[in-house]
């Protein structure tokens, strides 16, 4: 019996379909997911997007409920939209969710982020960054005679293009809290 | 006013609480108070299993072949990884069982203690939900809830990880009916305007098919009672996946068989041919796929699932109907009766005419030998010589799961149970026995290969511990075969490492367990053998030897659409797209 004519490394060479099926458009979405602040949830729902290869590029959790221990979780994550409705349902169906909002779907909202930046320099660097924050409504929270930590809340892309700005003053450091949404309007 | 008692007693009582009867399980450090507990009393059967993925194996047999909630106890660290392929067994075919494991004293966490695991961490992807309980105030709920979220929306498996020290303390046990009611409630009842979507195309289809699946099951017995109704109203051709066998009955006049990879030609012709595909309960796996851009390319699809993740993920449907299969198909029922129960007769009539011209290829014929038990003859043989006795079939995994699926008929739901999603080998032996301890009297028979019979063949003792008096069928072709057969087709006939060597002789195992071996090889002697089998009071170890390299036909290889499959060794010559394109 001769065996088939199946080139080595097509798909069906393998026990399942190599292909992907949904490369198409891809979209940013951000997910406000109310869950219960019990141990373990937090790592259930991290766990959903490394076992399945979802991206998670911002992440914020803290209780937002104290008397029903109610935690509220922000996911900006990517993907096509059959795959942003997958992560919606996978959200949905777990035993400690109680809801999922979609605020990129479900309407304009209003996305912040707080972030700090360490700036070390001396001279015009100094006196140019602290110019800069000023334009970008960032506080001095912190000052040495040869460095700054500036806090500042905004989009991220805001953040983005400040830390693009500091880098040549001397940027050293920036902590970023990860994006808190909500949508706007009642 | 609630009573106060330890850990230990509560985990028993609210077992008891919730009508649970037996538990699968094995003993450790880590459980022996709740091991005590068991030991004082009298209402709760426990089995004791040579090795814990056995008791996991028991509880799916038990809790699928039942519908009620499976339960396993094992004991920390070693116990508790040993029911790892179990758990995601049990999630990958949304089977409801609870399994409680021992851990090592809260004070002792983290600081590897002996036998400690992390055992929530380990198994938070292999469950629907897990929880470490570091109070025992919170124990008794928390038990009443993993029985909840077991058996509720889409079933599965949950653990419990109990701390020593948490079962030795005491605290008010709350009972079932106390509990406050949990959050998670799946809704049941579907949209009534998509039903009635779905009404409207049942009204006009021309070449309509139901593809079903482990959900029927998974819902009841109402739901494949309300499907049998449906399709023998409709006149529609129904079809199953292998999780589905049995919710609409082999002998019923619509029934096309299982579609899929190595499902029938009529069946798959059939998907990817229609006009209407109403999927019930099937979640469209890629062994029924196939390759996903020639899916049933000019069908509009429905899809009732109670799990939102399942519709559109891999295949976009025009009609999603969320809720549970018995709520929707009555709703649906009611409304197309309501609405004059139509149909579209003279575009059935056509339908069924080319089904029939489909069937007609028999495409499940296979070279009959007077010399070699061919497997295919061994099930045609055990099929019709235990046909109409109460039977359960379980199996292991590979070739013979295929055959055992295809040969056999299943007129009843909950009375087929197979590792399906995972394709677990080492399943069939011990679900056999949970299958047994469920229904004493019932004829239960694994059919195995000889290598996957292998992997769990210890809990022979257990069936004989607890007079289990299963009956393995073990189709030995001393090979890997399903490997085997890829290896022929796809990677050149090297045979890598796909020979069962250094068997055991299965008939002196037998005997070393204290039961009986039956061992057969001449076609002529098969069926008093089946038939010494079946009336033996006890277990049996059953080694069919049979044709060694049979391949099983159809097959549709991975990636490839509905229409090029593969029927035979004759079409396995050459190009497999030449006789494919002739098939349409
Ligand atoms: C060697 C091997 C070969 C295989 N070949 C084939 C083959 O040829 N054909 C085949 O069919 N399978 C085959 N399988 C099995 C396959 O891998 C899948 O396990 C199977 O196809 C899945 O069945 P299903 O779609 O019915 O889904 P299940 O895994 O049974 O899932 C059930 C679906 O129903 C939903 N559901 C659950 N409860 C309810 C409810 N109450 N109401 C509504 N919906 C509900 C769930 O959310 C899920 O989407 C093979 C397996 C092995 C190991
Ligand atoms: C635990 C496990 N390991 C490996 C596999 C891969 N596998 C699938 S079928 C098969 C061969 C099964 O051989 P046997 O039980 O003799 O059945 P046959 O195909 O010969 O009927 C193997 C190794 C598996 N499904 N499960
Ligand atoms: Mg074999």
């Amino acid at each position: 019996m001769s065996p088939l004519n199946i080139k080595q490394g097509s798909s069906s060479h393998s026990a399942y379909d190599l292909r992907d099926p949904h490369a198409e458009v891809i979209e940013s979405h951000t997910l406000a997911v109310i869950v219960d602040n019990e141990a373990g949830v937090l790592a259930r729902v991290i766990g959903l997007f490394s076992g399945r290869g979802y991206n998670i590029d911002s992440l914020t959790v803290a209780e937002v409920d104290h008397t029903g221990h109610l935690s509220r979780i922000t996911i900006v994550t990517r993907g096509t939209p059959q795959v942003i409705a997958q992560i919606k349902a996978l959200l949905a169906r777990m035993v400690p969710v109680h809801d999922v909002h979609d605020l990129t779907e479900e309407g304009p909202s209003v996305q912040r982020e707080l972030a700090l930046f360490k700036v070390a320099g001396k001279g015009e660097h100094r006196i140019e960054a602290l110019r800069l924050a000023e334009i970008f409504r960032a506080h001095v929270v912190d000052s040495t005679l040869e460095s700054f930590v500036f806090e500042m809340t905004g989009t991220p892309e805001k953040i983005d293009s400040f830390a693009e700005l500091m880098r040549p003053l001397g940027l050293r450091e920036i902590a970023r809290t990860g994006v808190a949404a909500l949508s706007r309007g009642v | 006013m609630t009573q106060s008692m330890t850990g230990a007693r509560m985990v028993v009582q609210a077992l008891k609480d919730q009508g649970v009867e037996v538990v699968f399980g094995y003993p450790g450090g880590a459980v022996l108070p709740i091991y005590d507990e068991i030991f004082q009393q009298n209402d709760i059967r426990h089995i004791l299993v040579r090795h814990e993925q056995g008791a996991i194996h028991m509880a799916e047999g038990y809790a699928r072949s039942t519908g009620k909630v499976g339960v396993a106890l094992v004991t920390s660290g070693p116990g508790a990884t040993n029911a790892v392929t179990g758990l995601v067994d049990a999630l990958m075919d949304s089977i409801p069982i609870v399994v409680l494991t021992g851990q090592v004293p809260t004070f002792a966490i983290g600081t590897d203690a002996f036998q400690e695991a992390d055992t929530v961490g380990i198994t938070r992807p292999c469950t629907k939900m897990n929880w470490l309980v570091k109070d025992t105030a919170k124990l008794s709920e928390t038990i009443h809830l993993a029985f909840h979220v077991a058996r509720s929306g889409r079933p599965g498996p949950v653990l419990i990880d109990i701390p020593k020290d948490v079962q030795f303390a005491d605290a008010h046990y709350v009972p079932r009916e106390k509990i406050k009611p949990s959050h998670y409630q799946p809704k049941v009842k579907g949209d009534i305007e998509q039903i009635t979507r779905l009404v409207e195309m049942i009204e006009t289809a021309e070449r309509p098919v139901f593809y079903t699946g482990g959900g029927v099951i998974n819902s009841g017995p109402a739901a494949s009672q309300l499907l049998r109704e449906l399709a023998e109203a409709t006149g529609f051709p129904v079809t199953s996946t292998l999780m589905g066998l049995g919710a609409y009955p082999a002998s019923g006049k619509n029934w096309l068989g299982m579609l899929g990879m190595h499902g029938l030609y009529e069946a798959n012709l059939a998907m990817h041919g229609c006009d209407l595909m109403i999927n019930i309960g099937a979640r469209f796996d890629d062994r029924i796929t196939g390759r996903i851009k020639d899916f049933s390319p000019n069908s509009r699809k429905a899809h009732i699932d109670i799990d939102a993740s399942s519709i559109n993920k891999v295949v976009h449907v025009d009609v999603p109907i969320l809720g549970d299969v018995g709520h929707v198909l009555e709703d649906l029922l009611r409304i197309w009766k309501s609405r004059g129960r139509k149909v579209n007769k003279a575009g059935l009539a056509t339908w069924w005419k080319q089904i029939n011209e489909w069937r007609a290829v028999k495409c499940l014929t296979y070279k009959p030998s007077s010399t070699i038990i061919k497997p295919q003859y061994a099930l045609e043989r055990l099929e019709a010589l235990t046909k109409g006795m109460d039977r359960y079939i379980t199996t292991e995994v590979g070739q013979h799961q295929m055959w055992a699926a295809q040969f056999l008929g299943f007129e009843g739901p909950n009375r087929w149970m197979t590792s399906g999603g995972l394709g677990t080998m080492g399943y069939g032996l011990p679900a056999s026995i949970g299958v047994q301890i469920a229904h004493p009297e019932a004829l239960v028979i694994n059919v195995a290969g000889e290598a996957s019979w292998l992997m769990n063949m210890q809990e022979m003792g257990t069936a004989m511990q607890f007079r289990a008096p299963v009956k393995q069928f073990i189709l030995n072709n001393e090979r890997l075969g399903m490997v085997r057969q890829w290896q022929e087709l796809l990677h050149g006939e090297r045979y890598s490492q796909s020979w069962s060597e250094s068997l055991p002789d299965f008939v002196k195992l037998a005997e070393a367990f204290g039961c009986k071996g039956i061992k057969v090889s001449d076609p002529k002697d098969l069926d008093d053998a089946i038939m010494e089998m079946i009336r033996y009071d006890g277990p049996v170890i059953f080694d069919c030897m049979v044709e060694k390299h049979e391949n099983c036909f159809p097959m549709i290889p991975s990636g490839k659409p509905h229409n090029e499959m593969l029927l035979g060794d004759d079409d396995t010559q050459g190009v497999i797209n030449a006789k494919g394109a002739v098939l349409v």
